[in-house]
């Protein structure tokens, strides 16, 4: 599981308000080299919850991302290999996200998140 | 030139993962026909939805290849056997997708809203016994309940809230889902769309439905409900059903004559 999925899920437990950002439980990141693309991170960088991407990425070991970022960044090369590190090239291969409000846990195993709730939280 | 759909050779399996079939070749060589203008698309991010074997996501990714490298590719399945086995179809082709196991896009569709680009859906459309929706397992690739439309009709209004302005939906459907009121439900919401492939088999009858979301359909509707503001609305809407009544009348009176 990339980051940039974290980025996108929310506990999904009824009743709970506040399920974004899932906090990581890491057991163990593996990083995946993959191409550079700026467009890509240009399109997302506004669609991305800057501080949930710092912490998740500091949770997985990786502090580099500045603790704010705004739009003028983007013309920076070293703001956007780090931006692209942290969103793709991080994945959490085994873990857990905890739903921030219930402290229910996902479990993330071989990288795939389960985000199936039982009965009584649907 | 290298393959530009998934191999059956190397789509992975597991007893309780359903198989490419008809329907799945249906859905991927619509797919293959429209490849020019998906690539135009440019397609930032890109979902199936219930991605069982792996054969329809990892078939894309091949489609738009490196030309799009731009794009990502999500798939979501409530079959945690399905995720898995889709994982090992991904990575014998050498493409890659972020995998969640969820039902439908439970947990993505707050923060994913109007952000997918391209969603592939081949649903669970056979006509089944209510009861056996949901079930788990293999049943959930294929049980869809009355008219097969349970799932789909929750598929739906879900993949209306992740399409982006841009956004695609290219659907399987049976003769039996009746797509030609599913796609007057999407009308409803403001989507054009097209029967892109049709396909007959021993078995059924399939139709790959594209949809997009058509601003001058939009246009059409809203005209439609400013008269409604006016006051004219019921006079318009009874005028229009009295003439659709009269029309079915007249149509059935002449057949019985």
């Amino acid at each position: 599981m990339r980051l940039l999925t974290h980025n996108m899920l929310s506990s999904n437990i009824k009743g709970v308000a506040n399920g974004f950002p899932l906090r990581i439980e890491v057991e163990k990141v593996v990083e995946k080299q993959v191409d550079f693309n700026a467009d890509f991170l240009k399109n997302m960088f506004a669609k991305i919850e800057w501080k949930a991407l710092v912490d998740a990425s500091r949770s997985m070991g990786y502090s580099e991302l500045p603790g704010d970022a705004n739009p003028s960044m983007l013309d920076s090369d070293d703001f956007l290999q780090k931006f692209h590190h942290a969103l793709l090239e991080l994945h959490l291969e085994e873990g857990a996200l905890v739903c921030p409000e219930t402290g229910r846990k996902f479990p993330v195993n071989k990288g795939i998140p389960n985000m199936l709730l039982h009965e009584d939280e649907v | 030139m290298p393959s530009r759909t998934a191999q059956i050779r190397f789509v992975s399996s597991h007893p309780e993962v359903y198989e490419p079939c008809d329907d799945s070749f249906a859905l991927v060589d619509a797919l293959l026909a429209d490849r020019t203008n998906l690539l135009e698309h440019r397609p930032t991010l890109c979902m199936e939805i219930g991605c069982g074997s792996g054969y329809i996501i990892t078939s894309l990714a091949l489609i738009l290849g490196q030309e799009a490298n731009g794009a990502y590719y999500m798939a979501t399945d409530i079959n945690p056997h399905a995720v898995k086995v889709t994982r090992e179809t991904l990575d014998a082709h050498g493409v890659d997708a972020e995998l969640i196991t969820t039902d439908i896009a439970s947990g993505l569709a707050r923060r994913l809203a109007g952000l997918v680009d391209v969603i592939v859906v081949n649903p669970p459309y056979v006509p089944t016994p209510e009861e056996e929706v949901g079930r788990g397992g293999i049943a959930s690739a294929w049980a869809g309940g009355e008219n097969g439309r349970s799932v789909i009709d929750k598929i739906l209004p879900i993949a209306d809230i992740l399409l982006s302005d841009k956004g695609w939906l290219y659907m399987v459907t049976l003769t039996a889902n009746s797509p030609s009121d599913i796609c007057r439900q999407m009308r409803q919401k403001g989507y054009a769309s097209r029967i892109v492939l049709q396909r007959s088999t021993e078995e059924e009858s399939l139709h790959i439905v594209k949809f997009w979301r058509d601003f001058d359909t939009q246009g059409a509707a809203s005209d439609i409900y400013s008269v409604k503001k006016t006051g004219h609305a019921n006079l318009v809407e009874s005028l229009l059903s009295q003439c659709s009544q009269l029309s079915f009348w007249r149509h059935n009176n002449g057949n019985s004559s």
